[in-house]
């Protein structure tokens, strides 16, 4: 077969080659992405709106609503510094760099929900850090009752911050590498300072790096659900939560689906957002 | 000299952030029932037991859990390789039309939401009968992980030689064979790195297998499927199972993840 490929010329050999590839991202993005449309409202009798009247008449709605918008505005830029600080440490090459950057990175292939329960270790009534804070003869604290709820959510912040930083890390210490040090080396020579040659040489540099992770990461703090459910439960509800609620505990597909809609509206709104935002920029730089 | 020592105190403060929370679940789950019942917690490992640990494997659904992942992990590995390659070598090799629309509409399903996708799917695996099997949740997987596969293919297949095979192909070897013998073995560390990916992804993924599954969960599903009624040491102990295999992965893939950065951001 290959050898009539050739024959034919390379177009087709390449059509071939992706066809596959187009053939399941059709049947399992397109067709689910209709499906779905068709099951938040499509009612027995035609189009109907009563799915998503009951998503908005839910109160956990607009409280996973605000919940998981604040969460993205509170982790996102503590993250960014973060893995910024992290990748100039690196830079810095410090002793037992490898073992450093292994320890950082190992999060990335850890997942929310065990992110959620390493966390609960650390933070439920009697775990390490009521015991820690006990030994130290401070006394213990209800970090996760949902009568505190700004401990909740610094917990919740605290194992995101934790487990999601590491994928920024990657992608800033990727671009870092980029950077070439002479431009670095040239502006200290001409006597600037660190600050200075943060804010108008590696920043600058790093711009398309730190682009690709804003939008990536936005679009994944959107997805977060585990790590909230394993640490509080249903205090501190977040909107895909809010779908497997739906789905598994109260039974309706179709409420579920207005809300998964929802979440996939914000993650085309954020990343559109961001990109023209981007695209923006430069041209105003001139 | 003052800044390389802030410089070695920074790392270690933040390596202890990162490396303690890891450090205490494994103590936790390592820890024998009566001693997670004391108040305050130890925190050095004096008394050390596999209690918790095996309670927990014993647990209903928890070994079977175990497999599914692993025969779900592997086959999604397999499928998103057999469809992903030939799509990675097209888009690095010919300049076809649509190349540049296609490589955008991968970009943009990692937009798409897990959530948009499971429940239709639920829907449509329930009318065509595969709900509730390793298969559905395999097609499911396959999908997350098919657009980064192609795309970090044929950023790996760039870096291989066109010459090389070029001149395999004058001396009577077909494409294929030009393929398998003179691409593929140079461009392996990079799928095997990109195939290790593909298996955390699915490893990790909670709420799609949670979803299209009732009793053939993942072993993740079956932990969030039981994380309310199920006692402090059984979630700690299923803390320890998700996050042991992260370290193996990460050490194995270490050396790579830059230059994967680095060559998909391009």
């Amino acid at each position: 077969m290959p050898g009539r490929l050739r024959r034919r010329g390379r177009p087709p050999a390449a059509v071939l080659l992706i066809t596959p590839s187009l053939v399941f991202m059709t049947a399992l993005f397109l067709w689910p992405l209709v499906v779905g449309i068709a099951q938040a409202f499509g009612g027995p009798d035609g189009p109907t709106t009563a799915y998503v009247r009951r998503m908005v008449d839910d109160p956990y709605f607009w409280q996973a609503t605000r919940d998981t918008a604040l969460l993205i505005v509170v982790l996102i830029p503590l993250q960014f510094a973060l893995a910024l600080t992290m990748a100039l440490l690196l830079r810095e090459r410090p002793k037992f760099a490898g073992l450093h950057f292994y320890i950082w990175v190992v999060p990335l292939a850890i997942s929310d929900l065990a992110a959620g329960l390493v966390w609960l270790s650390i933070f439920t009534d009697r775990g390490y850090l009521n015991s820690v804070l006990d030994h130290l003869g401070i006394g213990s604290y209800s970090w996760l009752s949902f009568e505190n709820p700004s401990t909740m959510f610094l917990a919740v912040v605290v194992a995101e911050l934790w487990r999601s930083t590491s994928l920024v890390l990657v992608i800033v210490v990727a671009g870092l590498q980029g950077v070439p040090r002479d431009y670095d080396e040239a502006a200290a020579v001409f006597g600037a300072t660190y600050r200075q040659r943060l804010r108008y040489v590696i920043l600058p540099q790093l711009r398309p790096s730190l682009q690709v992770a804003l939008i990536l990461r936005t679009i994944l703090a959107l997805e977060a659900f585990a790590v909230a459910q394993a640490l509080t439960g249903r205090n501190f509800p977040l909107l895909v939560g809010e779908t497997y609620q739906w789905y598994y505990t109260l039974q309706n597909p179709n409420v579920a689906t207005a809300i998964a809609l929802v979440v996939l509206t914000l993650s085309i709104v954020a990343a559109v957002g961001y990109l023209r935002v981007m695209r923006q920029r430069p041209e105003m730089k001139g | 000299m003052r800044s390389r020592l802030w410089v070695q105190v920074g790392c270690i403060a933040l390596t202890l952030f990162m490396g303690i929370p890891i450090y205490l679940i494994a103590l936790a789950a390592l820890s024998s029932r009566k001693s997670l019942n004391q108040f305050p917690l130890p925190l050095s490992p004096t008394r050390l037991s596999g209690e918790t640990m095996s309670t927990f494997l014993r647990s209903t659904g928890i070994v079977g859990g175990l497999l599914n992942s692993l025969t779900i992990g592997l086959s999604t590995v397999v499928l998103a390789l057999v469809i992903g390659l030939p799509a990675g070598y097209a888009v690095s090799r010919y300049a076809f039309r649509g190349r540049d629309p296609y490589q955008i509409v991968l970009l943009l399903t990692r937009a798409l939401p897990i959530v948009v996708l499971s429940v239709p799917l639920a829907r449509i695996f329930l009318d065509t009968g595969l709900y509730d099997t390793t298969y559905g949740v395999t097609l499911l997987h396959t999908a997350l992980a098919l657009p980064t596969t192609i795309l970090i293919t044929s950023a790996i297949f760039l870096g291989v030689s066109r010459e090389q095979e070029e001149a395999a192909m004058i001396f009577g070897a077909s494409p294929l064979t030009a393929f398998v013998r003179i691409v593929v073995p140079q461009a392996l560390p990079g799928i095997a790195a990109s195939a290790i990916f593909t298996f955390v992804l699915s490893w990790n993924e909670v709420l799609g297998a949670s979803i299209l599954t009732l009793n053939r969960r993942t072993l993740p599903a079956q932990v969030f499927a039981t994380l309310a009624d199920s006692p402090l040491a059984f979630r700690f102990a299923g803390g320890l199972a998700l996050v042991l295999p992260a370290l193996i992965f990460i050490a194995v893939v270490r050396r790579y993840l830059l230059n994967m950065w680095s060559t998909t951001l391009r």
